[in-house]
């Protein structure tokens, strides 16, 4: 199956490990914690560079890098993947251990979560083995503080041997602290004695037998005892990597080698072999973290976790469960088309001002009609529709959508679906995935890197095409609205679409689960691995900061890649509906060519033409059909739906026609963007291919299906 | 009060102390990393809507598990 680390582009991530440091004056500072503790939040606020966090596990999957000052010194911060431990069983986790150990970073700060304190500091106790120039950073402290718990932070660091710093990410004033500790820790004027863990007596034998022999060789580029601990441990990827760091002469020196008997033998003596020798290490860590936790936190009220359990029981019960996640989605896309209806016309009311006015102008200079073709009822034309259809629904959906991640329903619905996910040999967390799809189907691809096993990453990624992205929305909304709602408005036509569209949501994710199935019964066949998923505290969502967020990073970036690809594409339909070949244009060519295949499936040679030409973007499929539709001769002043559904039913649409056009929308190829990133996180030709042919195919046979039973039944 | 049972058993609103990881490789592993060893409380707070996973409270997190996998942790109640 060629389903090797390298192939699904887990080693891609490991090896994209590149410092920039803006000037040679900056020092390195590595960003580690376990998931989900605002560590990226940290990050964004000592940067200022926008990077999305999202509350739930496993977010960052690339390395960000950004800047920042002290009052002393500038910085390189370097955000490294979250993980509960460096023993590096994930990719995530091998590219964190591989940066603190070998990345020569001038200090670590390890972002922890007040409210779960106790966990947090098996990574602090992991790191400060490693490295003495370290920071911890304890994070949410608002957070703590509302669920009354109490940490005594100088204890904390007395206990642990490093600074230790709370700070509310949010309130950029806590960062000052994290700052200052960051110069003191770099220049040396704060030395750091972290706590010696202490093992139980054998490994602490066999460390003293070792540890000295490597004290000499390491010369201090690594930390002995660490080093000592993980030669004993033999974890072979580790082996691997510190074979590059420190050459192949190092493991095999006499002295070393005379040491490792030894101590192995001591070892062996008690019955510690290797699996034992493991437990009782990370034992050790956990009581110790234990330890500190309960002489450094004080939870002042038994039930701190009690709100948050009441919800997750109203969340994820057994009734109530599947019910409200259809409920929310439903009440998301109410909201997005009520609330785009009105500055959608707003804008394109505006936006088709403009038009007449350049019309005036290009008329006022008697330019050629060609030039005003292709620049007005080219360019500008499809431009003009994309940002007046896009934007406002944009503009609503990716917020709300943002705050449901921001409180954290998102790993609700993981867990909620499972189960389902699970019959069909995948993971739940294919469940993220898919919400990430909603907003753009390659981000979700990027996105499947938090799926653990190869194969159901794969299946995430070969699926992800079946919910329908931003880009597709404002085709399934506007026929919706055109054929099935009524274009009079009210509360009820709005409900009504929301309804419908949830229902071709629901179809689309179910289509999902059954091409899953199929995959995981044919071509990746398997058992479902493993799975844990953190559940994450609920939050309060900064309701001003998602929006400005989610604005700037998401709808002003998908909106202009849309807008870039827009503006080429309509010159080029404009030209295809102008130049004529004989007595009909080029488009029309096309489109007579695919009509007869186009019919059997519902569709007509134009719907489909446009669907080929909206390659590189979905948003401008239906521009293309009006395009040349209107290039057909038809008149007509497209200044409301109800002129756009004249035009559509003049050339031959019917509910049918607008039915089997939804179907190919959520399914057919992935926009050129997506194939790319599959293409990049496959490292395969062939997955690719796979995920091009599974949508396309089964679009095509969803749509002839439908075609035909319904003509079925219509004769 | 010598009975042992498996994880997976734990019904809502039981608690229990780890006594035994039967788990080997990484799922073992993974089980270390969230902190369940031996005398670890442990809580079962709820089972997600199709009955499995279910979501227990382990060290201050909450942490959903399947039942195949949890049912290799020996607790002691």
């Amino acid at each position: 199956m060629g389903l090797t680390n390298s192939s699904v582009g887990v080693k891609a991530i490991a090896s994209a490990l590149e410092i920039q440091k803006q000037t040679s004056e900056d020092r390195v500072i590595a960003l580690a914690g376990n998931p989900n503790v605002g560590k990226s939040t940290v990050f964004n606020a000592l940067t200022g560079m926008n990077q999305h966090t999202g509350n739930w596990p496993g977010k960052t999957v690339t390395n960000a890098q950004g800047y920042c000052s002290g009052k002393q010194h500038s910085y390189v911060l370097v955000d490294i993947p979250g993980t509960y431990s460096l023993m590096a069983h994930s990719a995530e986790e091998e590219v964190a251990r591989n940066f603190i150990c070998f990345g020569e970073p001038d200090a670590v700060v390890v972002v922890c979560d007040a409210t779960c304190l106790e966990r947090n500091l098996n990574l602090v106790l992991q790191t400060i083995e490693i490295t003495s120039q370290v920071i911890v950073c304890v994070n949410l402290m608002d957070e703590a503080k509302r669920k009354n718990i109490k940490i005594n932070l100088p204890l904390l660091s007395k206990q642990l041997g490093v600074p230790v710093v709370g700070t509310i990410a949010q309130k950029k004033k806590t960062l000052d602290e994290l700052l200052t500790a960051l110069d003191q820790v770099t220049d040396g004027t704060l030395v750091c004695a972290p706590r010696l863990i202490s093992y139980p007596t054998p490994i602490e034998d066999a460390i003293a037998i070792l540890s000295p022999q490597l004290e000499e060789l390491c010369e201090g580029r690594l930390n002995a005892r660490w080093l000592a601990l993980k030669l004993l441990d033999q974890d072979p990827s580790l082996m691997e990597e510190l074979e590059s760091y420190l050459g192949k002469d190092f493991l095999q020196n006499e002295e070393v080698t005379r040491a490792m008997t030894c101590a192995k033998q001591i070892l062996e003596e008690q019955e510690i072999h290797q699996d034992r020798f493991k437990d009782m290490v990370v034992s050790t860590l956990v009581s110790t973290a234990e330890d500190i936790g309960c002489s450094a936190v004080t939870y002042e009220k038994e039930g701190y976790h009690a709100a948050d359990r009441k919800i997750d029981h109203i969340l994820t019960s057994k009734v109530t469960g599947y019910p409200i996640m259809l409920a929310l989605l439903g009440v998301v896309f109410w909201l997005t088309i009520t609330g785009a209806n009105y500055p959608s016309q707003l804008l394109s009311t505006g936006l088709f001002w403009i038009e007449d006015r350049l019309t005036d102008f290009f008329l006022l200079i008697h330019a050629p009609d060609w030039l005003y073709g292709v620049l007005v009822l080219g360019v500008y034309r499809v431009l003009a529709w994309v940002v007046s259809v896009m934007l406002p629904p944009m503009a609503i959906f990716f917020p709300l959508f943002t705050l449901l991640e921001d409180v954290g329903y998102l790993p609700r619905i993981a867990y909620n679906l499972d189960k389902p996910f699970k019959r069909c040999c995948a993971c739940g967390k294919q469940a993220l995935t898919m919400c990430m799809g909603f907003g753009c189907n390659a981000a979700g691809i990027v996105g499947c890197r938090i799926i653990d096993s190869p194969r159901e990453r794969l299946l995430a990624i070969l699926t992800n095409n079946f919910v329908p992205c931003n880009g597709r929305f404002p085709t399934l909304i506007t026929i919706l609205t055109m054929f099935f709602v009524g274009c009079a408005g009210g509360i009820f036509s709005s409900v009504l679409c929301a309804v419908l569209l949830t229902g071709v949501i629901v179809f689309g994710i179910l289509t999902t689960f059954l091409v899953t199935k199929l995959l995981s019964k044919t071509l990746l066949k398997g058992v479902p691995s493993s799975f844990t998923l953190e559940l994450p505290p609920y939050r309060k969502p900064q309701i001003g900061k998602v929006i400005v967020r989610s604005i700037f990073d998401r709808t002003l970036f998908v909106l202009g890649r849309a807008v870039m690809v827009a503006a080429p594409a309509g010159m080029v339909i404009w030209l295809m509906a102008n130049i004529m070949v004989g007595d009909t244009s080029l488009l029309n060519h096309c489109a007579q060519f695919l009509d007869p295949f186009a019919r059997w499936m519902g569709l007509d040679g134009v719907i489909l033409i446009a669907f080929i030409l909206g390659f590189p973007a979905n948003e401008i499929v239906i521009p293309i059909i009006i395009m040349a539709y209107m290039a057909q001769g038809s008149l007509l002043e497209l200044d409301s739906l109800l002129a756009l559904k004249d035009l559509f039913v003049a050339n031959g649409w019917t509910w049918v026609t607008a039915i089997s056009t939804m179907l190919f929308s959520l399914m057919h190829w992935p926009c050129s963007t997506t194939l790319l990133t599959i293409r990049k996180e496959t490292g395969s030709y062939k997955w690719t291919l796979l995920a091009f042919l599974i949508p396309t195919a089964m679009g095509v046979g969803t749509c002839i299906l439908f075609t035909s039973i319904a003509r079925f039944f219509l004769k | 009060m010598n009975t042992s049972i498996t994880l997976n058993h734990l019904k809502p609103g039981e608690k229990a102390v780890v006594k035994e990881l039967l788990a080997s490789g990484s799922m073992r592993r993974r089980f270390l990393d969230i902190g369940l060893i031996e005398n670890t409380p442990v809580e079962c707070l709820g089972r997600s809507p199709g009955g499995d996973p279910s979501a227990y409270l382990i060290r201050g997190a909450v942490i959903a598990i399947r039942s195949e996998d949890s049912e290799d942790i020996l607790l002691r109640q």
